[in-house]
């Protein structure tokens, strides 16, 4: 093994928050800091000729290589896991800027009680009304701390959009169920096309309150507090699984990587798969020393350092402390230990896809440009008589209607699925079909975690992560409940024929749902109920700092990355400010 | 060193005027002159390519609404597709032990890579570019169900809607069945016009919107 010479501080990862952390600490101190990227490396000008649907949307070129690693899937304790051969239900990306270059950027913040969902859901409905096998706890941290954070990433992305609530004064026409936020979006919103504005007035006259989904495009040229500069979104369709031609979608290589490359104190070392955390806890008791890589020639390396910053994605964060034997693992039949308890996944599926009479021009549009409403999400509607707790958001997004992913969807009426009555089916609907989508909450549940796999290995030989997930009552409820409501909206859009989505049974890896799998090393109160403290430093290891969704106690309705750049921040100023002068537990 | 291959085409057989880009080179067809074109197969033998060319023209025919898996030369870009990193399962979790009887929410479980299943596949469907069409539409129906067919489908969508560059899609004649533009720079005066109308500008390909040369993943490697 090859030892290198101590740095002040590792980042393990190259995405959303490894990048954000590198970018602060090479920016507010004088620290020598080394990011490790496992995948490739990749400029701000990469894009410019990605637009091929094949090769990006349908072959995953810029997914993580799932032939070296992936996960293995069961549905309950008793079952034997297998593992997830080819992409499916997630996408984790892969290279500089890992699943930041590929989202779709829809970027709402959580509604304010998510972060006290166990105390407010026992406040207002009492302990028994939670699912018995519920795992739900607060996160240690409120909206009203996150508030300026959140606000520091609207900067920083430059998102689109229309406020619903400035410092608790309502406005029309945006999300007014939203939690308070100090300003307005830097940027207005996305144009709003065809099928997105039906959408809109459908939910209007059901008296719901459509709002223009937050996007991190920029519906204008814009230039952010680092002076960063991006053009105006062009809406050419081709945002989700690719990065952005020019530049509009903002990534973690156009808005970060220009100021991290100014800084000389940061280093980005690529091909650096990092194996394991080493901690010495006989000599440096509750400190990490270093990691241990193997570099892009399958040199293993040993890189020292003061600090430690686990950044990877989610899954993998959860799948190299378990590996570095950091933390106790949880046992879902004692209930003791923290690691890889909480595996949540956002509750997420077409409600109905929805067939019109005259065209609706769907090659135009960018990830996230589109209409949602909110009136069904959280607690913001009645549950007393419903048989489920919690919502979502239903929406119409138009974005991704590339013609081998989406030609070929028919309706009901139609039964061949080939030949020449099918074909002439497909030709007319390929551009009169849109979907309503749902995005809901899922709960943590005891049974639902993560530990490693006993006989699938990656391709060094270490143990694959090994999920066990299902769906419960409480989401099933909720997802019938929704596609009925998305019915409705969809008959009051015009919708000539609707196909609803079948429901939720199993959890099935197939259907790509959200890259939203959260939890697994989550933040909490107590190192009794949680493995890393409301600044995600852990517990045990205070020198080690565990960054992103592995850190939700419970995956909200909402998309996750304005959120997990909002704790990123908090923890930047935790470390710069309190952390560096006193290297010790800061909670 | 397999032997050299050949889809042979004849411009009567197809009809109209084409274009074949292969190995960078262009062939122009045509009814009148009556050519026909050899192309280079980089994975089926000629008898396999007829079967795969016959079977995508009853799943995407060429009929009164338009043309089809023929003309939009779906079997040279199931070929080229079977040749590069995805027929040998490069990107595929490929480590044992296999279920290959797992429920299908866990996903293809198998152990057989795309060009084993299609190997296998065409060996049970040998004679098939002989049989009349409704013959063939029944000895598909009796496949249905299967992987192969799966994937037949599947890839016979692709190389219907795909980049040309990829093989399939020649002349982008499935991106105008559908009015699908293709990758454009800008659509940014046009997103929030034209509602309950049909916009259908010129559709263009890649290699003409970036007037650079981007390599498809199956030449890659």
């Amino acid at each position: 093994m090859k030892n290198l010479p101590s740095v002040d501080v590792v980042i393990i990862g190259g995405g959303w928050t490894g990048l954000l952390i590198a970018k602060e600490l090479g920016s507010r101190t004088a620290l020598s800091v080394v990011v490790l990227e496992r995948g490739g490396p990749r400029k701000t000008d990469d894009y410019g000729e990605d637009m091929d649907e094949l090769d990006y949307t349908i072959r995953f070129r810029m997914m993580q290589d799932v032939s070296q690693e992936t996960v293995t899937l069961r549905h309950d304790s008793s079952q034997r896991a297998l593992p997830l051969r080819q992409h499916g239900s997630f996408l984790p990306g892969s290279g500089v800027g890992g699943a930041g270059e590929h989202w779709s950027v829809v970027c709402p913040r959580y509604l304010p009680d998510c972060f006290e969902l166990h105390s407010r859901s026992i406040e207002k409905y009492g302990s028994k009304r939670l699912p018995e096998d519920h795992a739900i706890q607060d996160w240690g941290v409120t909206y009203d701390e996150l508030e300026p954070h959140y606000t520091r990433v609207d900067l920083l992305l430059g998102l689109s959009g229309h406020a619903g609530n400035i410092r608790g004064k309502q406005i029309e026409g945006g999300n007014i169920f939203e939690g308070w936020r100090s300003a307005e979006y830097p940027t207005p919103p996305t144009k709003i096309p065809y099928f997105s504005s039906m959408f809109s007035e459908a939910a209007k006259s059901l008296g719901y309150h459509p709002y223009p989904v937050p996007a991190a495009t920029t519906s204008r040229a814009y230039t952010n507090p680092d002076g960063v500069s991006r053009p105006a979104c062009t809406y050419c369709g081709y945002c989700e699984t690719f990065g952005c031609m020019i530049g509009a979608k903002s990534q973690p290589t156009n808005t970060l990587l220009p100021v991290i490359e100014k800084h000389k104190n940061v280093s980005i070392r690529t091909g650096a798969w990092v194996r394991r955390i080493v901690h010495d806890t006989s000599e440096k008791k509750g400190k990490a020393s270093g990691v241990i890589y193997t570099d892009a020639d399958g040199q293993e390396v040993f890189q020292p350092a003061e600090l430690i910053l686990l950044a990877s994605w989610t899954l993998n964060n959860t799948r190299l402390l378990l590996l570095s034997g950091i933390g106790k693992a949880y046992d879902p039949t004692t209930g003791k230990g923290t690691l890889g308890r909480n595996l949540t996944h956002q509750v997420t599926f077409p409600a109905v896809t929805a067939f019109f009479e005259r065209p609706l021009n769907r090659f135009m549009g960018s990830g996230a440009s589109g209409i949602m409403i909110s009136d069904l999400d959280g607690d913001l509607f009645d549950h007393s008589r419903l048989p489920f707790l919690r919502g979502g958001t239903l929406g119409a997004r138009s974005a991704r209607s590339l013609p081998i992913s989406e030609c070929g969807v028919v309706p009901k009426s139609v039964q061949a699925r080939w030949g020449s009555e099918w074909k002439k089916a497909a030709l007319h609907y390929y551009d009169r079909t849109g979907r309503i989508g749902f995005s809901g909450e899922h709960l943590a549940y005891k049974g639902n975690y993560m530990d490693l796999d006993p006989v699938y290995k990656d391709h060094f030989g270490d143990p694959l992560l090994h999920l066990t997930l299902d769906w419960r009552e409480n989401e099933r409820k909720m997802a019938d409940y929704m596609i009925k409501k998305a019915m409705e909206l969809a008959r009051e859009m015009g919708a000539k024929e609707v196909t609803s989505f079948s429901g939720l049974r199993s959890y099935d890896a197939t259907p790509y749902q959200s890259s939203h799998v959260q939890g697994g090393a989550i933040m909490g109160s107590s190192p009794e109920c949680s493995v890393v403290n409301p600044y995600l430093q852990h517990w045990q290891l205070s020198n080690l700092f565990v960054l992103g969704a592995s850190s939700f106690p419970q995956n909200a309705s909402a998309n996750p990355t304005p959120t997990i750049l909002a704790l990123t921040y908090r923890t930047a100023d935790a470390i710069v400010d309190r952390y560096l002068k006193n290297p010790a537990a800061l909670a | 060193m397999r032997r050299r291959e050949f889809l042979t085409l004849s411009a009567a057989s197809i009809g109209g005027v084409l274009v074949y880009s292969l190995d960078r080179e262009v062939f122009r067809l045509s009814a009148q002159t009556n050519q026909s074109v050899r192309i280079p197969l980089r994975f089926f033998t000629q008898s396999e390519a007829l079967i795969v060319s016959a079977a995508a023209s009853r799943i995407f025919p060429s009929d009164e609404a338009g043309p089809g898996a023929r003309e939009a030369g779906v079997a040279v870009y199931i070929d080229h597709q079977l040749a590069g990193p995805w027929g040998r399962d490069r990107y595929r979790y490929t480590q044992g032990p296999f279920e290959e009887n797992a429920p299908a929410e866990f996903g293809y479980q198998g152990k057989a890579t795309p060009r084993q299943i299609y190997r296998q596949g065409l060996k049970d469907l040998k004679g098939f570019d002989r049989l009349k069409a409704a013959e063939q539409d029944d000895t598909l129906k009796q496949i249905e169900t299967t992987l192969f067919f799966s994937l037949l489908r599947q890839n016979t969508i692709e190389g219907m809607f795909c980049d040309p560059m990829h093989g399939g899609n020649i002349d982008m004649v499935g991106w105008q069945l559908i009015g699908f533009p293709g990758p454009r720079m800008s659509n940014y005066d046009d997103v929030d016009k034209h509602f309950g109308e049909a916009f259908r500008p010129k559709p263009s390909s890649l290699h003409q919107v970036t007037r650079g040369k981007v390599r498809p993943s199956e030449d890659l490697e």
